[in-house]
């Protein structure tokens, strides 16, 4: 008993000290002091400043925008390369298993400067399209990594059997194997908008000097000051937004798990 | 011949992405590892340049020293969070465990300068304390890394076998050794990895916790670099990828270990 409580005062306590930078932040996020730990009474100004900050809501804009853009790509190059991999012969697909761990294992620092190394060598100027190249470098192996599984769990011979009940290879590959992977798919886009979103190191070498994300904006004023007052109405929404969708999924997942549990003693 | 379509031409986008954007780089890299900045000839300057000058292998040593003690401080702390979590009579929701995680998902930036402003705040400065300050950065930033993989080996372990270790006469501290650690040791493995490699090449959490007073191998080839030294900085990218490359080879080699005990059942 002693014991139980002890080990809940240390999961508690962890779990505090790992949150205490972050609810510093939105803690004071509600004041206008510029310093956290200074209360100067209650106050949504920050919030007003922050959609005041053109250059950072334009950061805000990018990260977006860069991490859908790469999580479209990854996720469509990524599915492709999973189900054309899953087809093919055994020493083909050893070969492209063998390649998807690279960028899992390597360092992201070599990554970027390598790639930037590539773009120089081809005297291509750093734009969107270079950053876009890094961030699917970065995550396109995990759409891989999410899709594979389902393609082993499917059924092998659905597709075959569409093939002869007269349907197109497209039309059956839509139609049959789609359904089957999507799962996978959606696991695989959520992971890489989220790494994406995160970024720093890749975006800091590939992006066009004059184009900043959130992580790069941030970094380049916090190398040499405190964390802009703003920043901390900035990462209230954030975590309230991952708050949203954490618990969403939970519930969600929680659902669909009661459904299966309730769908077997009835019998279905 | 007319083309016919077969599946694994689905492929084809992949493939030629990672040769384009992840082979082509790593290969360009060898090259100017081995070229000489000014002639452009193959050489062995760099390799010369690193290893005759102290001050870049002493900057390795250390890199490796941090990637240690964060490794070792992440599990100590790390380990008994997921035991417990892993638990059932402590722990009986998942909620828990995702508000270990969650923290991951807040921008990785905003994170470390949020800490590095708590710790001026406590007094823990990067410009008193560059190396304490560097490590709480290092802990707090990959303690979720190392909860992660220990939790899911343990939600996995078999529990029975720690209550026969007990029953057979052996003390908590003979049965922590003999049989939890045993049983845990995928974990324990990928949480290493998941921290000790990316310690070494961030850069990031050391330059904002130190003040620029801790240099970790990832921060001086990002020095090297921006000095548009790209011969030195990518011989300096080679060894990470050794080191990589090492570290790879050891977790497989373990994890086929672990594969052959289990055929034997």
């Amino acid at each position: 008993m002693v014991k139980k409580i002890l080990a809940q005062c240390y999961i508690y306590l962890m779990l505090l000290v790992m949150y205490l930078p972050i609810l510093l932040l939105v803690v004071f996020s509600f004041t206008v002091s510029d310093q956290v730990g200074i209360w100067t009474g209650f106050s949504f100004q920050l919030y007003v400043d922050l959609f005041n900050n053109k250059d950072l809501m334009e950061a805000v804009g990018n990260t977006f925008l860069i991490a859908t853009v790469s999580a479209i790509v990854s996720t469509l190059i990524g599915t492709l390369g999973a189900v054309g991999t899953y087809y093919s012969k055994k020493k083909a697909r050893k070969r492209i298993e063998t390649m998807t761990q690279i960028p899992v294992v390597n360092a992201e620092i070599v990554m970027a400067l390598s790639l930037a190394v590539l773009f120089v060598a081809l005297s291509l100027k750093f734009t969107f399209f270079t950053l876009v190249v890094g961030h699917v470098v970065l995550t396109v192996a995990f759409v891989y990594l999410n899709v594979k599984p389902k393609l082993s769990q499917m059924d092998p011979f659905t597709y075959e059997a569409a093939l002869d009940l007269g349907a197109k290879p497209t039309y059956a590959l839509y139609k049959v194997i789609l359904p089957e992977i999507i799962p996978g798919i959606l696991s695989g886009f959520m992971i890489s908008f989220t790494l994406s979103l995160d970024d720093f190191v890749i975006t800091q070498y590939l992006k066009e000097p004059s184009f900043e994300t959130i992580s790069t904006y941030i970094q380049k004023i916090i190398a040499k000051h405190p964390i802009p007052p703003e920043v901390r109405a900035l990462t209230t929404l954030i975590f309230l937004g991952v708050l949203v969708v954490v618990v969403g999924n939970t519930i969600y997942n929680n659902r669909k798990a009661k459904n299966v549990i309730s769908k077997r003693r009835r019998g279905v | 011949m007319k083309f016919r379509f077969q599946r694994k031409y689905l492929a084809l986008p992949y493939i030629l992405f990672f040769v384009f954007f992840v082979i082509t780089p790593i290969v360009l890299i060898l090259y100017y590892a081995f070229t000489d900045k000014a002639t452009g000839q193959i050489s062995l300057n760099n390799f010369v340049k690193f290893f005759s000058d102290s001050t870049n292998v002493n900057v390795l040593v250390i890199s490796l020293v941090y990637g240690l003690i964060n490794t070792a401080l992440c599990l100590l702390i790390g380990y008994p969070i997921a035991y417990f979590l892993a638990d059932r009579k402590i722990n009986k929701s998942a909620v828990l465990v995702t508000l270990f995680i969650m923290p991951m998902w807040i921008n990785f930036v905003i994170r470390t300068g949020a800490t590095r402003d708590l710790l001026n705040w406590m007094g823990i400065s990067g410009g008193t304390y560059p190396e304490l300050a560097t490590i709480i950065g290092l802990v707090y930033n990959y303690l979720p890394f190392t909860i992660l993989p220990l939790y899911t080996t343990m939600l996995k372990m078999d529990r029975s076998q720690i209550d026969a270790g007990k029953d057979l006469g052996a003390n908590p501290v003979q049965n922590f050794f003999k049989v939890i650690i045993p049983l845990t040791m995928p974990g324990i493995v990928s949480a290493s990895t998941m921290v000790f490699m990316p310690t070494i090449s961030s850069y990031v959490i050391s330059d904002i916790l130190s003040e620029y007073n801790v240099v970790l191998f990832g921060s001086y080839i990002d020095l090297y670099f921006n000095q548009s030294d790209w011969n030195f900085g990518s011989f300096m990218a080679m060894i990470m990828l050794i080191l990589i490359l090492f570290s790879v080879l050891l977790t497989r080699k373990f994890s086929k270990e672990e594969g052959g005990k289990e055929s034997i059942w």
